[in-house]
Formats: structure tokens, C-alpha cells, sequence
């Protein structure tokens, strides 16, 4: 195993699709929500300890070999707008794209025919975590940082906001995303145990409902 | 023959990865896809319409577009009727189109993929781009070969400023020429400039407001399809 692929699964440049999506910063930003870099410091802390939370046990847990179709339903089950339910399997299908390119195994080749449409994207992230042979804490840490390092990026584009504002922010939310991947990873040998009941459902409504009314919108820059 | 699987539409196993290969898990060659990029305005979907009105009685033909922030140019092709509204996608690409056709091409693959298992085996697809400046080109693992639309409109000296799209699309084309005289673009100049950027490369001049259309650029997709199949 080699730990440096960590680097290449969290960059940004990683070709799986999430740059054409904000993470709720598009929405956002037009609600006057996001105005600059406290406003968007907010928004990134309270989508950590919700989607980001619930992205970093279902990761860690796929990557700890629980089954991918229970960690796809608790997905589902932790997703109440439809809008982000598809764009999580369309991009859980395009990471698994990438990943079997990148990392050719039997393992992604099997995941990618039980689940042609895609399975939600942290679940797939676990799984490929596992064929880079990493560990479940490095996917949980993987999907912690994503669910506040598209926001941030998407708000540079957004609001032509100081990419070194942007990055700042990023930087404080480092302790917090640490408790998050500890606490996913914890979660998850739960859920190896007694079931993906154990793993978090910290939901943040307002980001499912606006996730809908962006779905809906004409005229917008980014997919979610 | 092309063999449809009720789980992945592919034969046996999972669809392969990458984009770049050249034939179907089945082993028939797959759809060959041609990419449109050029500056906004140029005259990509114009284009792209003009095509499959002229292409689709002899070819099966989809297209994917990707939209910079709205669905308007799938909206366009789909208004015009120029295909069945299932032979058309819209990818949508996050402020950065370029991104989506070279960095990360994710989601266009996705939707050929797509549109070959709803409505394959498919010979033709084109992909048309947001639409962005001179250095935007397409990746080899998404498209087979490139177009770029450049229009008279758009200042005389872009065939001699280059840049990837003019100095290395497969095609050249510089549309708009009934503008022209109103401008006041010097096409002589301008097909010299684009000779010396492109050497043996073809540049097609045309006029999508007259009689011969697109015809030229026809000719050349139905020389590279003859090429991609033999
Ligand atoms: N005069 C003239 N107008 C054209 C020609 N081709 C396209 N147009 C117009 O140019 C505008 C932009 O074309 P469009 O295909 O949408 O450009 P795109 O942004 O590159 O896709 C539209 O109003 C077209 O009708 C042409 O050959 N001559
Ligand atoms: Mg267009």
C-alpha cells in the first residue's frame, strides 16, 4: 500500500466529475447565504459536521468491506432530495470510472457491473479508497475534505472571491475535519458490527431544499 | 451485431473505462465522435444542426452539448427538430468548459455511453463545446478527432494569433463568410494566416446562409467516418 495515494484521490484535479458541482454553494450564494470568506467559512462547518459527516462513515465503511448495496440504501436513506440522490450516483459512477482506469482491479470491475448507473459517490470513494490500499480512516478523510473543498473552490468561481480567502478557510476547518474523519471511521467498525443503522444521519434541511430548487433553476453555473 | 445484456447493456462484464477504445465489449467499432469547439458565437450549433439535417437519412447520429450555464443549445437542436429529442444531452459543466472536454471528460463520457445503450448502436456523435477561448481543445480519450469554428466576425487576425484550437483541430473551419464584406475581414489573408499556422491541415470556409451550407464539413466527417471504419 502506498499512502501518497491519498494525494492523488483528494486533488482536486482527480478526473471524476466533481468540478462541475458545488456543493450547495451555487444555491447558496444566490440566497445571499454565502457573501464572502466568513459567510462561506459557515456554510463549509455546518455542511462538514452534516453531509460531510455522513459522506466520511459511508466511505469508511465501504472501505471496511461493508456491503455496498446496504452503505447505497443508507445513503438514500440519509438523502431526502432526489436532485442530490441522482448527482450522488452520477458522480459515484463517474469516480468509478476514473478509479478502474487509475487503479485497474477485479474488485471496481465487480462494483461497476452490480451497479451500472452508479452506486452513491461516497460509497464508491470507500471502495476505491480500498483498491489504492488505503485505509478507511484516508476515506474518510477524502470525503470530509471534498464536502468542504467544492464549496470553497466553487465559491472562487462564484463570487470572484480571494482564492487565498478561500484556501484560509479550508485551512481552519483542518482540526474540525479531523474530529469528523475520527468519528466517521469510529461509525463505521460500528456498522461492521451491528448493521449501517449505526452510521450517522446528521442531515442539514436547507441544503436539501435548495439543493431542489437549484435543480430546477435555468441558468445556473454548476450541476448541484 | 451489437448484443444487449439487461444489466449493463455492455455483453459480459462492466463497460471498459476509458473512453479511447476503439471497439464495443462486442467487438463491432464503436460510434465515432467528433468534437466542436471555438469561440462563443462562432457557429458550433449552427453547425452541429446543419450536420445531422444533412448527415441523419444515411447516419445514426446523436449529439452531446455542453451548455456553460444554461441547456440553450440543446434547446436550440431540439426546437429545430434536427434529431429525436432522445439522440440529444446536455452535460452540464461548472463554470469551466474546457474543463469538461480536456481535464476531466467524466461526464461527456457518460453520456455517450448513454445515449448508446438507449438509442446505439450509433455511427456518428457529435460533442459540441460550451464554447470558450482559443487555447480550449478536446482530450484523444473523449473524441476521435476535433473541429474548430471560427467566424469572420470575431476579428480577421485569430487564424494568425493560433492557439491550440487553430493551429492543431483536426478541421478548420471559418464560418460566416457572407459577413465578410460587412466587416471588413480580408478571407484571403485570413486563409493564408490559417495555411502557415497549419500546414497540410484543411480549413474550410463557409457559409451556413448559402446554397453550399455545410456540405464541405459533410464531405469531411463522411471521409473520417470512411477512415474510422475500414
Ligand atoms: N450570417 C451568418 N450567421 C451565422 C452563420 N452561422 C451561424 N450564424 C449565426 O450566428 C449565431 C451564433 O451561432 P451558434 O451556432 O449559436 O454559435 P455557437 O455559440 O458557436 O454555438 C446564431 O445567430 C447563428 O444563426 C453563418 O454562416 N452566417
Ligand atoms: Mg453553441
Amino acid at each position: 500500500m502506498t499512502r501518497a495515494a491519498l494525494l492523488l484521490l483528494a486533488d482536486g484535479r482527480f478526473p471524476a466529475g466533481g468540478h462541475a458541482h458545488s456543493g450547495g454553494a451555487e444555491a447558496a450564494v444566490r440566497a445571499g447565504l454565502i457573501t464572502d470568506a466568513a459567510s462561506l467559512e459557515e456554510f463549509c462547518r455546518g455542511r462538514l459536521h452534516t453531509s460531510g459527516l455522513v459522506a466520511a462513515s459511508l466511505a469508511a465503511a465501504a472501505a471496511l468491506g461493508v456491503d455496498p448495496g446496504d452503505l447505497d440504501a443508507a445513503a438514500d436513506a440519509r438523502t431526502p432530495s432526489p436532485a442530490l440522490r441522482a448527482a450522488a450516483r452520477r458522480l459515484g459512477r463517474q469516480l468509478l470510472r476514473a478509479a478502474r482506469a487509475t487503479w485497474p482491479c477485479a474488485g471496481l470491475d465487480l462494483l461497476a457491473r452490480r451497479f451500472p448507473k452508479g452506486a452513491h459517490q461516497p460509497v464508491v470513494l470507500g471502495a476505491v479508497a480500498q483498491a489504492a490500499g488505503l485505509e478507511p480512516l484516508d476515506a474518510a478523510y477524502c470525503a470530509a475534505y471534498e464536502s468542504v473543498g467544492g464549496p470553497a473552490t466553487a465559491t472562487v468561481r462564484l463570487l470572484g472571491l480571494d482564492p487565498f480567502d478561500a484556501t484560509g478557510v479550508l485551512a481552519r476547518l483542518a482540526p474540525a475535519t479531523d474530529r469528523v474523519a475520527d468519528r466517521a471511521v469510529r461509525a463505521a467498525r460500528e456498522a461492521l458490527d451491528t448493521g449501517v443503522d449505526a452510521l450517522p444521519a446528521a442531515s442539514a434541511p436547507l441544503l436539501e431544499i435548495s439543493a431542489e430548487v437549484h435543480a430546477a433553476r435555468t441558468g445556473r453555473l454548476f450541476a448541484t | 451485431m451489437h448484443l444487449h445484456h439487461p444489466h449493463d447493456g455492455h455483453g459480459h462484464g462492466a463497460p471498459a473505462p476509458s473512453g479511447a477504445a476503439a471497439r464495443r465489449p462486442d467487438g463491432t467499432r464503436r460510434a465515432l465522435r467528433l468534437g466542436l469547439g471555438g469561440p462563443v458565437g462562432s457557429g458550433k450549433t449552427a453547425t452541429v444542426a446543419a450536420l445531422c439535417r444533412e448527415l441523419r437519412s444515411e447516419l445514426s447520429l446523436a449529439v452531446v452539448t455542453n451548455d456553460i450555464y444554461t441547456r440553450e443549445d440543446a434547446e436550440f437542436l431540439l426546437r429545430e427538430a434536427v434529431l429525436p429529442p432522445e439522440r440529444i444531452t446536455a452535460v452540464e459543466t461548472g463554470a469551466c468548459p474546457h474543463t469538461a472536454i480536456r481535464d476531466d471528460i467524466s461526464a461527456n463520457l457518460e453520456a455517450v455511453e448513454d445515449l448508446e445503450d438507449a438509442v446505439g448502436p450509433l455511427d456518428l456523435v457529435l460533442l459540441e463545446s460550451g464554447g470558450d477561448n482559443l487555447t480550449a481543445t478536446f482530450s484523444r480519450g473523449l473524441v476521435d478527432a476535433q473541429i474548430f469554428v471560427i467566424d469572420v466576425a470575431g476579428g480577421d487576425d485569430i487564424p494568425r494569433k493560433g492557439g491550440p484550437g487553430v493551429t492543431t483541430a483536426d478541421l478548420l473551419v471559418v464560418n460566416k463568410t457572407d459577413l465578410a464584406p460587412y466587416v471588413g475581414s480580408d478571407l484571403d489573408r485570413m486563409a493564408a494566416d490559417a495555411k502557415a499556422q497549419r500546414g497540410h491541415l484543411p480549413v474550410v470556409f463557409q457559409s451556413l446562409r448559402e446554397e453550399a451550407g455545410v456540405d464541405r464539413v459533410a464531405a469531411w466527417v463522411r471521409e473520417r467516418l470512411a477512415a474510422w471504419r475500414a
